[in-house]
């Protein structure tokens, strides 16, 4: 690789060459501030379409000045970046923005984590000059996001997230000038557009333009309520970031915390979506077992590749992408709408309690489980079997609304029986996590031998696509996974193609899985975040005493008690569902 | 008109354009022969190079560079795009040259192909051109025909093929790496350069982008030789520009002058003055984007450099003659009016930059200007062009900043007078009755439409300044002259 | 946004349209300009039928729609009136001339009057810049309008 050497603000950079002016800064503790500039580090992903002007610097030399994200260096560069010149354009270009910006930060959902915000603080931009029009468009609420456009400043991350990364084509920039902004289709509401809800949208943008629908009032009322039993579920995937909203660093557990803080705003059980994440194992891999008996035993009826149904924004996506395929994911529904009949059919009768009277309420690093829960097919009579989702982020804002100081809160156990989980079940919360929970139960259950060595490692990583076969005593079973709707399409597509060799397939729609979910605390573009999250999630797999799903004793219990056997009667009425065709468009129907 | 010399124009009106024969009879496809069967690609470009033509589409890249660069880069494939999309209003030379002259620019495109390598053209052209699309698709009919384009050219074995693409309607899209977005169907946002089109561009291919007027003049400079080329125009800017005047100049319509004719050449030898006598006061170049010269730059020779020196730049080739009837002021807001509209709205400082700027220069000519917006438009101005990604931001404020530099009494006149010199800014002006002329004939007052005139017939009337819309209804209807602007 | 239903008859039309073009994404704007000339304008219908058939998502079909002034989701007039504002016309007094247009026709830039027959819009320069001001009504050009001029070019389509 050819080393370059330059010049920034007087020292002296030594390079690879293709770097940008940015990164080259950076070698020599040189920040440069940037706004629409996004990168998500060894996942692909990067966002440099050089439109919002915050990082220009001085190349000598050159007649205007230079985008530093959008700038490779040269042999003997000289680069000025806090001179007054760039120093007056930044600030310039700053307060232009914030001239069509609305000044709500008192109220804005976003602000504390505001990109625009921190960057008017660090600039210090005390007044706004240029005072003018500001661009106005309807608000939007969908049964997950809300889009509150006048608050865009184009920095095409969302656009970029949705189109290049999850290639779902909800958004895209509209109108020219002034009137540009980033929209669904027509400008009209999200939920009439083929979005998934991932939210990763809302996981990048810089403002409050995107942010999810809040539905922590409700459950504050709901525990305020004496006539109701509140019940809450907590996915893995939140455990391992909850912290960073109460400044503890990156990959830090919370588990004992988390529990402690939700028995203190009045839950009345505690319990975990680990729980529902076994019976999900349980549910699931007997469906592969038995879908792959079939299939070894030559019925042409049988599909295969099975893929997991987990993910709600995966689900949402092939709902409207691919409805042709819609038999091949399995139909074991996700662990937060397994959890749901669990505790108010089983749970809330051995109470006594009637399921009107019992709210249902989880924590999750989704967005796209606001819509799943609301999903009439996951509704008795109207009631739906989980009441409300919050994010992660909720569970923050609503913790420190509460008085709890969280760093301080003792740990405390999940209640039973529906709070015991194993360490299968907590790695669902990252790529890879759910296939290698899956195939630690279906090995023994398959070739009724006890499995060793129960670290799948080959299944572990943040690789776009990955492959592994993984031998169920001599017979090889080849196993797919994708993390991100994009690189699921590229399967898919196989599938639908003939191509794919897979017997089965793990997907989950946010890049890094669920730990990377909208709903998590933003990482503004930090991957190590993401990295430690799924460290974390492994750390604690690998201390649990139990780490396989179908160990798990309150499992067990439960199908003796109540279930039957797994893909019984009583679990397809309770535990799976079918999937739809939302692929018409909303105008012309054939 | 003596000073004229017929390059890029050399066969507009002289030859039937839907006439390949006609083409040829004037050395048409000649240099093309040539070219293919003795010339190496190198050759050629060496030739343009020496000729000194520069691109005419306003940037004024030198031509052969941009071919040699297009060529040394490795590609399967690649591509010679024409840029057609002539958005400059008050610019339509390009439009005259398709329409008058299809063959001369399909012919440079082919050689161009030839040069840098690639098989394939693509002429991405206004829709709102109908006839030069039609002029054009009847020219490469004919050139296929005659064995001219497409398979196998004159026996070579040189395969090359020409496509036409639609503009619809952005100016953005004049700038090449949006005109290779919109051809590949999607918006007209320019992306940063490098990677230059040359490099990575149509399709990440390599493209060679010209523009028609350049295209036009490369037969002619391989007929005649680099040397008389060379020695037409400025040390600089060789050869001639097309200039399309307009405006309150008594002969509106297309020239082609050797670089380095002063605008007082233009525009009073060849112009033939202002219209009605008046005076001159500005003239326009480079389009919306450009900057206006005054009496001062009229000895001024035009030419790539001298223009950009003057705050202003070549642009298309657009030349919009001003008299003393139109204000300055308002002149800048028009044009920042135009940019406005048409920004792409990618980059920040052009999408809110240039709105603030009209929103400012609106402040001024409604006379609620103050001292600190005149600094405001300075600096945002001088920012925008700074800091916007692509060439329409970074002179979009050039209307500005040029006015200001050489009109600046006339700001100063409107926002410290409130004055406006040249009765342009409505809400500046006042129209008053001279009571001593009205003789209450009541046919203002019948025709105002907002019903601000008063007065008894036979009386002297007057004129409600609160209602009044300054229409100009009165004044256009009083048979006595009795209505006057203050 | 009223939903108006395609015949079969205009769906077909536009999957040729789109198979002349070998459904190719890059031609998204050559087959928008088809699609124009078909009905006048691209309603949202038209784009959804265009999306699924270059395989494209509606949002980017929409996206390019609103980024070019050429496409229009709203129906013209029968007599589409487009006003030049380019310089050359501009310094020549196009804008009294739109007013006047304004005034007569009672409508705004972008409308349509209510009986269908006309829609005002503007120009950017149609390279005519001899004549201006300069009017368009449909394909026909008018040369050296002036605002006393409008109401003969209205009256000439008004029977």
């Amino acid at each position: 690789m050819n080393m370059v050497k330059l010049i920034i603000d007087g020292k002296t950079a030594e390079v690879p060459e293709n770097t940008t002016l940015l990164k080259a800064a950076k070698t020599v503790g040189i920040d440069i501030p940037t706004l629409c500039y996004f990168e998500l580090k060894d996942m692909n992903i990067e966002n440099r379409p050089g439109g919002c002007r915050v990082c220009v610097v001085e190349v000598k030399g050159r007649r205007n000045l230079a985008p530093a994200c959008n700038t490779m260096v040269a042999e003997g560069m000289e680069v000025y970046t806090h001179n007054i010149r760039v120093l007056n354009a930044r600030r310039t270009v700053l307060e232009l923005i914030l001239s069509d910006h609305p000044a709500e930060c008192l109220t804005c959902a976003k602000s504390g984590s505001c990109e625009l915000q921190s960057m008017a603080q660090q600039l210090g931009v005390r007044e706004i000059p240029y005072q003018g029009e500001q661009s106005k468009y309807r608000k939007d609420t969908s049964p997950a996001i809300i889009r509150d456009v006048d608050k865009c400043i184009m920095c095409r991350r969302c656009e970029m997230m949705c189109n290049d990364v999850q290639t779902v084509g909800a958004l895209s920039a509209v109108n020219r000038g002034f009137m540009a902004v980033v929209a669904p289709a027509f400008e009209m509401n999200l939920e009439k557009s083929p979005c998934t809800y991932c939210g990763q949208c809302v996981s990048v943008c810089p403002t409050g333009a995107l942010t999810e629908v809040d539905h922590s009032r409700n459950v504050i009322n709901a525990l305020a309520d004496p006539t109701k039993t509140v019940v809450v579920q907590t996915a893995p995937a939140v455990r391992a970031a909850l912290g960073e909203e109460f400044g503890l660093a990156p990959g830090t557990l919370v588990t004992g915390k988390m529990v402690a803080a939700l028995r203190r705003l009045g839950f009345d059980y505690v319990f975990d979506t680990d729980f529902a994440a076994d019976l999900t194992i349980m549910e699931e891999g007997t469906e592969l077992l038995d879908r792959l008996t079939r299939y070894l035993k030559g019925d042409k009826d049988v599909k295969l590749p099975i893929l997991t149904s987990c993910c709600p924004g995966w689900v949402n996506f092939f709902e409207h992408n691919f409805p042709e395929m819609r038999d091949i994911p399995s139909t074991a529904k996700s662990p937060q709408q397994m959890f749901g009949p669990i505790a108010k059919e089983y749970f809330g009768k051995k109470l006594g309690i009637d399921r009107k009277n019992m709210i249902v309420v989880s924590i999750m690093p989704c967005l796209a489980k606001k819509y799943e829960c609301q999903r009439d097919e996951f509704k008795v009579d109207g009631d739906p079997d989980v009441n409300y989702s919050l994010s992660t982020r909720e569970l923050a804002h609503l913790i420190k609304a509460s008085n709890i100081d969280f760093n301080s809160l003792p740990a405390d156990d999940f209640d039973n029986p529906l709070g015991e989980s194993t360490g299968a079940s907590v790695i669902f919360g990252t790529t890879g996590g759910v296939i290698e929970a899956a195939c630690r139960t279906a090995y023994e259950l398959y070739t009724k031998k006890k499995l060793e060595k129960v670290d799948f490692k080959e299944l572990r990583g943040l690789e776009n696509v990955r492959h592994a076969t993984i031998d169920f005593d001599g017979l090889p079973i080849n196993i797919g996974i994708a993390h991100g709707l994009g690189n699921a399409r590229k399967l898919l597509e196989d599938i639908r193609d003939g191509k794919s060799h897979f017997h089965a397939i793990e997907i989950m729609a946010c890049p890094g899985g669920c730990i990377g979910g909208g709903g998590q605390p933003y990482h503004h573009g930090d991957s190590e975040i993401i990295k430690l999250r799924a460290s974390a999630l492994y750390r604690e797999d690998a201390g649990k005493p139990i780490r396989k799903s179908h160990e798990n004793p309150f499992i067990q219990e439960l199908y003796r008690e109540f279930l039957g056997k797994p893909c019984g009667e009583l679990s397809h009425h309770l535990l799976h569902t079918h999937y739809f065709d939302k692929s018409a468009g909303v105008f012309v129907e054939e | 008109m003596a000073k004229q010399i017929r390059i890029a124009l050399r066969n507009c009106g002289v030859i039937d354009p839907e006439r390949i024969e006609d083409y040829i009879a004037r050395d048409g496809y000649m240099a093309l022969a040539t070219v293919l069967t003795e010339l190496t690609p190198e050759a050629v470009i060496e030739i343009l190079k020496k000729s000194g033509l520069r691109g005419r589409g306003g940037g004024g890249f030198p031509a052969g560079l941009k071919w040699e660069i297009t060529r040394k880069v490795q590609a399967d494939q690649k591509y010679v795009v024409c840029n057609a999309d002539e958005g400059d209003p008050g610019a339509f030379m390009d439009r005259s040259i398709l329409e008058g002259d299809p063959h001369s620019v399909l012919e440079a495109m082919t050689i161009n192909g030839y040069c840098t390598g690639a098989s394939k053209g693509l002429i991405y052209i206004r829709a709102e051109y109908p006839l030069a699309v039609e002029r054009l698709k009847t020219a490469m009919a004919q050139s296929r025909e005659m064995g001219l384009l497409g398979e196998n050219i004159l026996g070579t074995g040189f395969n090359f093929d020409i496509d036409i693409r639609y503009g619809a309607g952005a100016f953005v899209c004049g700038e090449e790496t949006a005109l290779i977005h919109s051809m590949e169907g999607l918006r007209g946002e320019p992306t940063v350069k490098p990677p230059f089109p040359s490099v990575e561009g149509y399709l990440k291919k390599p493209t060679n982008v010209n523009n028609v007027e350049t295209f036009a003049n490369v037969p002619v400079i391989l007929n005649k030789g680099w040397e008389w080329f060379a020695s037409i125009g400025t040390e600089r800017s060789k050869g001639t520009k097309v200039f399309a005047l307009a405006g309150k100049i008594n002969n509106v319509g297309l020239v082609e002058v050797p670089m380095g004719t002063t605008l007082r050449e233009v525009i009073f030898e060849i112009g033939g003055g202002i219209q009605h006598g008046r005076e001159f006061k500005a003239a326009q170049t480079g389009g919306p984007s450009g900057g206006c010269l005054t009496k001062k730059h009229l000895d001024t020779p035009i030419d790539y450099d001298n223009l950009i020196a003057a705050g202003s730049m070549m642009g298309s080739g657009g030349l919009i003659v001003m008299d003393e009837d139109d204000c300055m002021v308002a002149i800048a807001k028009f044009y920042l009016e135009f940019t406005v509209e048409e920004s792409c709205g990618k980059c920040s400082p052009c999408r809110i930059g240039n709105k603030r700027l009209h929103e400012i220069l609106g402040k001024i000519t409604q006379g609620n200007g103050t001292m600190e917006d005149i600094d405001k438009l300075r600096n945002l101005g001088t920012v925008i062009k700074d800091t916007s990604l692509c060439g329409l931001g970074q002179s979009s404020p050039n209307p500005v900043l040029s006015t200001l530099d050489n009109f600046y009494d006339e700001y100063m006149e409107h926002v410290k007078d409130k004055k406006c010199r040249s009765k342009v800014c409505k809400s500046l002006m006042q129209y008053l009755i001279i009571a001593d002329k009205c003789i209450g004939c009541t046919l203002c007052a019948r025709n105002c439409p907002v019903n601000a005139i008063s007065g008894e017939r036979k009386q002297a009337h007057f004129i409600d300044q609160e209602k009044c819309i300054k229409c100009g209804a009165c004044m256009e209807k009083c048979k006595f002259n009795a209505i006057i602007i203050n | 946004m009223a939903k108006i239903k395609l015949s079969e008859k205009k769906i077909q039309e536009l999957k040729d349209v789109c198979k002349t073009f070998n459904n190719d994404k890059g031609e998204l704007i050559n087959v928008l300009h088809k699609a124009q000339s078909l009905s006048g304008y691209l309603p949202a219908e038209v784009q959804e039928v265009i999306a699924k058939e270059l395989n494209v998502s509606v949002a980017h079909v929409y996206g390019v729609v609103t980024f070019y002034s050429f496409f229009t989701m709203q129906p013209k007039g029968i007599h589409p009136v487009s006003i030049c504002l380019g310089t050359a016309c501009y310094v020549r007094g196009a804008e009294k001339v739109l007013e006047e247009f304004k005034r007569q026709l009672k409508i705004q830039v972008g409308e349509t009057t209510p009986d269908g027959k006309f829609s005002l819009s503007c120009l950017r320069c149609v390279g005519a810049c001899g004549l201006a001001p300069v009017v368009m009504v449909g394909e026909k050009v008018f040369g050296r309008v002036a605002p006393d001029g409008v109401a003969d070019i209205i009256a000439e389509y008004n029977t």
